[in-house]
């Protein structure tokens, strides 16, 4: 009997199918007090919050776990949620289960119970049980499944406090045994032979509760199979191994499928005493007759089309006069406070780097913020009212066409908004090649800053034609993100396809605060991270813009210059071989419109002026393979820095840089080349 | 324990609902499928099923389901009420 941990600050863990209610029920804890990262090493969101005990004033920590139907190892968050509970042995674990659902619910919650007796079941949707006048005797739940079973309602905060008190006595009181679930005389059998083996591991009986780890070996959990083999001694490997397949002759199938229904038996048994359901005639509900429409097999498409145009027009149509307004208090800001330190005599070079980099920096970043906001607002509401669920089903015939998920259409067609927002709303994707695939392939997506780029360059030298010019840029862009998304699917992210199976949960009203609370979490977090890696890129492009001492600003005796010297013969088979088209393009690393400003810069004219400047430099042919690399080469820094936080490491967004300007680079050398042969020069 | 007279699920149309009988095919997909709820016994009933994946009732959840997904789960149809 272990002691009761009072000292330092209790730990307690939420867990839940999705669609229990789970967030709303550890927003409604937490409230503004919480905050989203990830996972250390992958890409599941992970939520912690702060919840103060009102009797005793105690701060208690609450760890969101991803929304999982069991605990199994096949899925990246159901691994996340289990090593969790392994691992780090939270005092107490909340169990959300939709109460009108609970067959499948508490399929979970039996898992856990055998992992942890640390249980606590938050009977969630409690009054939706009422409404359809089903009994449940929580009472009797309680005592079957040796856990205490408290009716909550999330959405109106009811029941929160006693489930608090209940989970807050169970963090305090000393451990039983785990649940024990009888799994019939054939698998009890392996079972009681195989834990005496396991004990000889000392490392897994310190870390794993033995019977359950040989249910997960029986169930052929890879994962966990493999930690078995590397820790046990070779002799009890052997004879590991001889009892699974032994059962496995005996079952006749696989133990895996006994193991679980078994466990749905223990639970249709208790449930027959629990749950009360009235008989009522299968009617179809109203989110039933809704489907009927959404997922037309005609309508569905139209239908989604026009939901994503809406989402699109809102994003933008809201985001940009709130984008200009920021960009003009920044550049106001930066005049202001560059005035006011020459005032005061501070040196040219400090006050540059305080108005041209840090502020400007800062205001690269800022002006994203609103169409991000709306873009994750939108996302939300379609999240929370139940609708992407059926936007995936719709698209998942297309999107599966070119090897990716149905899901991953909304983040594409966010791309072409802003790829930051659109790389952060991969979130919704199960399966990680699936999100990996679809995150590498959004920078093609062409965004609304490449748009200021060829804007510029279309109506100089294709005035005639400059819509046309445009948009084959984007239908290029959409034909390279779906080769490459052929090629990674099939090269590099084999097999790992999550099969399509989707809950359609009911359609509902969101609820505003929630909403709210979803959207700022996510855009926060970009405000935070994105936000340092791009100040320190500015002040780099700054810094080599401005060196050595004496130089004008972006000039060619700049460091900025020298190297866009050093760049420009490469780009001579592209056409565009000057060093001024070489500090544009690296200009545009920092951000796409800075092609722009940064033509500007070299060029010494104002912005009014540039066309016909650039006519002196470029010829059409070159302009439009200038415009093709910049379609294509490297992703600007805010996505470069956003797809280093969505994957967890360096890898991809270096892997994005090198195959980004490949790919660019080859394409601009073509349209180059073969254009000069068709003698379009 | 093979069940008798058990069609897939895919082959079932509109309306038309059954009690599950087996689930067979590949391990992952299987515990994909035990886990949102499919398991022996339970009654199950189509309500969407021509192009794109079935939308299938389980009880009170809906369910999305590819025809591959749907082909694992055999049901033997059961008379409609």
């Amino acid at each position: 009997m272990e002691p009761a941990r009072t000292t330092q600050t209790l730990t307690i863990a939420v867990a839940g199918n999705p669609n229990s209610g789970k967030t709303t029920l550890f927003n409604a804890l937490t409230g503004l007090r919480h905050h989203v990262g990830n996972w250390p090493g992958v890409t599941v969101e992970k939520k912690e919050g702060r919840y103060r005990d009102p009797k005793s004033g105690r701060e208690v920590l609450l760890v969101d776990l991803p929304g999982i139907y069991g605990l199994g190892a096949y899925a990246e968050d159901e691994r996340v949620a289990r090593d969790y509970i392994v691992g780090e042995r939270p005092d107490a674990l909340i169990n959300v289960v939709d109460a009108t659902n609970l067959e499948r619910n508490l399929f979970l919650t039996v898992q856990l119970l055998e992992l942890t007796p640390r249980v606590v079941l938050a009977l969630n949707m409690w009054d939706e049980v009422e409404a359809r006048g089903m009994k449940i005797r929580t009472d009797l739940l309680s005592e079957r499944l040796g856990v205490l079973a408290v009716p909550t309602v999330a959405t109106k905060k009811q029941g929160l406090d006693t489930l608090m008190e209940v989970a807050l006595d169970v963090a305090a009181r000393s451990v039983r045994e785990p649940l024990r679930i009888d799994y019939g005389p054939e698998v009890e059998e392996a079972l009681e032979r195989l834990v005496p083996l396991l004990e000889r591991a000392s490392e897994l009986a310190a870390k794993y509760p033995l019977r359950w780890l040989a249910v997960k070996y029986l169930e052929g959990d890879e994962y966990l199979a493999r930690e078995v083999e590397d820790k046990l001694p070779r002799e009890a490997l052997a004879e590991v191994r001889a009892i699974r397949a032994h059962l496995r002759e005996r079952l006749g199938e696989d133990p895996e499928v006994v193991i679980a229904d078994r466990r749905y038996a223990f639970i249709e048994r208790i449930l027959c005493d629990v749950v009360e359901r009235p008989q009522e005639a299968e009617t179809l509900t109203f989110s039933d007759r809704l489907d009927r429409i959404l997922t037309h097999r005609i309508w569905g498409i139209p239908i989604f089309l026009f939901l994503m145009f809406l989402v699109f027009e809102f994003t933008f149509a809201l985001g940009k006069p709130l984008s200009d307004l920021l960009e003009e208090a920044f550049s106001w800001f930066g005049d202001v406070t560059g005035e006011y330190l020459t005032d005061l005599g501070v040196h040219d070079t400090v006050v540059s780097l305080v108005t041209n980099g840090i502020i400007n920096g800062v205001g690269a970043v800022v002006v994203f913020f609103p169409p991000i906001f709306f873009m994750f607002l939108a996302i939300a509401l379609l999240e929370d009212s139940g609708y992407m669920a059926r936007a995936a089903y719709v698209m998942d015939r297309f999107m599966r066409a070119i090897g990716l998920h149905g899901k991953s259409f909304i983040p594409m067609l966010l791309g072409f908004g802003c790829n930051v927002p659109a790389i952060l709303a991969t979130r919704t994707l199960e399966s990680r090649a699936d999100r990996l695939t679809t995150i590498l392939v959004n920078p093609f997506m062409s965004c609304t800053a490449r748009l200021a780029v060829f804007v510029l360059l279309a109506g100089a030298f294709f005035p005639e034609h400059a819509g046309l010019v445009v948009f084959s840029l984007y239908l290029l862009g959409i034909v390279v993100a779906i080769a490459v998304a052929k090629f990674l699917r099939t090269f590099i992210f084999k097999g790992e396809s999550a099969p399509f199976i989707l809950e359609l949960p009911p359609y509902r009203f969101p609820d505003v605060r929630s909403l709210l609370l979803h959207t700022w979490d996510r855009a926060k977090e970009f405000l935070r991270k994105a936000g340092t890696i791009i100040v320190a890129i500015v002040i780099l492009i700054w810094a080599l813009g401005n060196l050595p001492p004496g130089v004008e600003e972006n000039s060619e005796e700049s460091y900025i210059g020298q190297i866009g010297q050093a760049i420009a013969p490469v780009f001579a088979p592209a056409g565009f071989g000057t060093w001024e088209a070489g500090v544009a393009l690296l200009a545009g690393v920092l951000a796409k419109e800075s092609v722009n400003s940064a033509f500007s810069a070299v060029y010494g004219v104002d912005p009014a002026e540039l066309g016909p400047a650039l006519a002196e430099h470029f010829t059409p042919l070159a302009a439009y393979a200038f415009m093709v690399m910049t379609l294509l080469y490297i992703p600007c820094a805010a996505t470069i820095a956003v797809i280093r936080q969505e994957t967890q490491s360096w890898k991809w967004p270096l892997i994005a840089l090198v195959y980004t300007t490949l790919i660019g680079y080859t394409l601009a050398v073509l349209v180059y080349q073969v254009g000069r042969l068709l003698g379009l020069a | 324990m093979s069940a008798r007279n058990a069609v897939p699920l895919a082959l079932l149309r509109p309306n038309e609902q059954g009690v599950i009988a087996d689930i067979v095919g590949g391990t992952d997909a299987h515990v994909r499928l035990l886990e949102l709820g499919f398991t022996r016994g339970r009654e199950v009933r189509v309500l969407k099923n021509d192009f794109g994946p079935l939308i299938v009732a389980l009880n009170e959840q809906r369910i999305a389901l590819g025809h591959g997904m749907a082909q694992k789960v055999l049901v033997r149809l059961s008379c409609p009420s």
